[in-house]
């Protein structure tokens, strides 16, 4: 039995008197994708800073890391955001080197790498292009490369999703389950759809709003590579309705 | 490429016929040269060597462009400052706003008071007039940047010049050059404000030194020195707009 990638035991966040996070407690295995889901203000956003190292928590303990999969803060953290957020006036490869740059890593091999991933995400040929020049879905397909450039450890996604219409949104759940297979890494992935939570996640940690606190935290037993045909499975509706509950719907 | 060509022809023939008719007035109403001269009489007063032109058009200029690039490095500068620090920003910004609404040319007499007269204290007055606006639309436009895009530089532990250089630089410039295009404008404006309160040489002094003579051709020809000083300084930030900003990202 290998130890967690990501520990978190009880941990607090508190801005002013406004409790964001009361007692989170969970961990991730090495290679797991784990769905946060919650509606909003329910502190989802402000656990995946505390583990991007942004912000400090204010109490309990966050461990990431472990002897088999250590873990360097300033360097295996990749983010992918609502908004794609591409620099409009980089080109897509300039676009997807940015936290190469960042980390001072070297130019070429960088490139190769930048290319590589352009072509997992299916984005070939759109190198040279400007994010103007791409639809919403192709343009967050780049802020993943760019999310995986620099070869991190871990992947934090907020809503990565959230702003894609219903189709393309499926569509890329099953591209992210794809290249987080490819990739090996280990992805913690903040939704409030319900059924994307289930349906991407190894593992589903459920938060509640007002107060933010943490609901339920377990593994979804489905076979990979999943499918869409899965969401009607009788398996699959469990444990949506499981969170549903949890969420008090 | 025709109606690029087109509405180049058509700005060139407006100011053409400006002239034209410039020259068709002072012929046809015989319109004293002390009140008005004609574009030749104009044209014949750059040509007389006492005036002094050269010497004259590289004071002023350096007045312009010295004020000018003072403005541009402090604006930028201090905008970025307040988009480190949001106190700083809440203490100073309101303060900022207010001295802004000083007419500065009101401030003349204090600069000459200050720092004599000459070169310095008109690049001053110059510098006081178009860094508001710089700093203004800098300030706006670092606030525009997703704060997503600063926590993904953060997350990788980026430094401030690395966030400056790769994110807020770049993503600002649109608003930054539609501040530079405003000051440019009244950088002009100051350095000759401060030739007229005090100066011994540049433009403005030309203009006060041939107005008692009612030397009318020669002070026509310092505010046309003074017009194309303007254009110089405002078509080289266009310039530099076209290069540095992509298309889709201008702000008007």
């Amino acid at each position: 039995m290998s130890r967690p990638f990501i520990h978190l035991a009880g941990v607090r966040k508190t801005y002013g008197d406004h409790l964001a996070i009361s007692d989170a407690s969970f961990d991730v295995m090495p290679g797991e994708l784990a769905s946060l889901v919650g509606p909003s203000g329910c502190g989802k956003s402000t656990l995946l800073k505390i583990l991007a190292g942004l912000h400090p928590a204010d109490g309990g303990e966050v461990r990431i890391g472990s002897p088999s999969h250590p873990f360097d803060p300033s360097r295996d953290v990749g983010m992918v955001f609502q908004a794609p957020l591409l620099l409009k006036w980089r080109r897509i490869l300039d676009n997807v080197l940015l936290p190469a740059e960042i980390l001072g890593l070297p130019g070429a091999e960088s490139r190769e790498r930048a290319r590589h991933l352009l072509q997992l995400v299916g984005l070939a040929g759109n190198e040279a292009k400007y994010p103007y020049e791409l639809s919403g879905g192709m343009q967050q397909r780049a802020a993943i490369a760019r999310a995986l450039v620099h070869d991190p450890k871990l992947v934090l996604m907020d809503e990565p999703f959230g702003a894609l219409d219903a189709l393309t949104r499926e569509k890329m759940n099953l591209e992210l389950l794809r290249i987080w297979k490819e990739a090996g890494k280990t992805i913690v992935f903040v939704t409030h759809g319900i059924s994307e939570a289930v349906f991407l996640g190894t593992r589903v940690v459920v938060l509640t709003a007002g107060p933010a606190r943490m609901a339920d935290n377990f593994v979804v037993d489905l076979p990979h590579p999943r499918t869409l045909d899965m969401k009607t499975h009788e398996r699959f509706g469990d444990y949506a309705r499981r969170v549903y509950r949890l969420l008090g719907m | 490429m025709n109606s690029k060509l087109g509405r180049w022809t058509l700005a060139i023939l407006a100011h053409v016929a400006l002239i034209v008719a410039w020259y068709l007035f002072v012929r046809i109403g015989n319109v004293p040269r002390f009140v008005m001269p004609s574009p030749g009489a104009t044209l014949d007063a750059f040509l007389q060597p006492n005036y002094d032109w050269w010497a004259n058009i590289a004071v002023t200029g350096t007045e312009i462009f010295g004020g000018y690039l003072l403005a541009l490095v402090a604006g930028v500068a201090l905008a970025l400052a307040f988009s480190w620090s949001k106190t700083l920003e809440a203490f100073f910004m309101p303060l900022l706003v207010s001295l802004n609404m000083i007419p500065k040319v009101a401030l003349g007499p204090l600069i000459i008071v200050w720092f004599k007269y000459g070169v310095f204290p008109n690049s001053i007055m110059a510098f006081s007039i178009a860094v508001f606006p710089i700093l203004l639309t800098t300030a706006r436009g670092l606030r525009e940047i997703e704060p997503e895009l600063l926590d993904l530089v953060r997350s990788l532990r980026g430094s401030r010049w690395q966030l400056f250089t790769k994110i807020q630089l770049p993503g600002a410039l649109p608003y930054i050059f539609s501040g530079m295009k405003v000051g440019a404008i009244l950088a002009v404006a100051g350095a000759i404000v401060g030739e007229f309160l005090g100066s011994d040489k540049g433009l403005g002094y030309l203009m006060l030194q041939v107005q008692v003579t009612l030397d009318t051709p020669a002070m026509f020809m310092a505010v046309i020195m003074i017009t194309l000083l303007g254009m110089v300084l405002y078509g080289l930030v266009l310039l530099l707009e076209r290069l540095l900003v992509a298309r889709d990202a201008r702000v008007a």
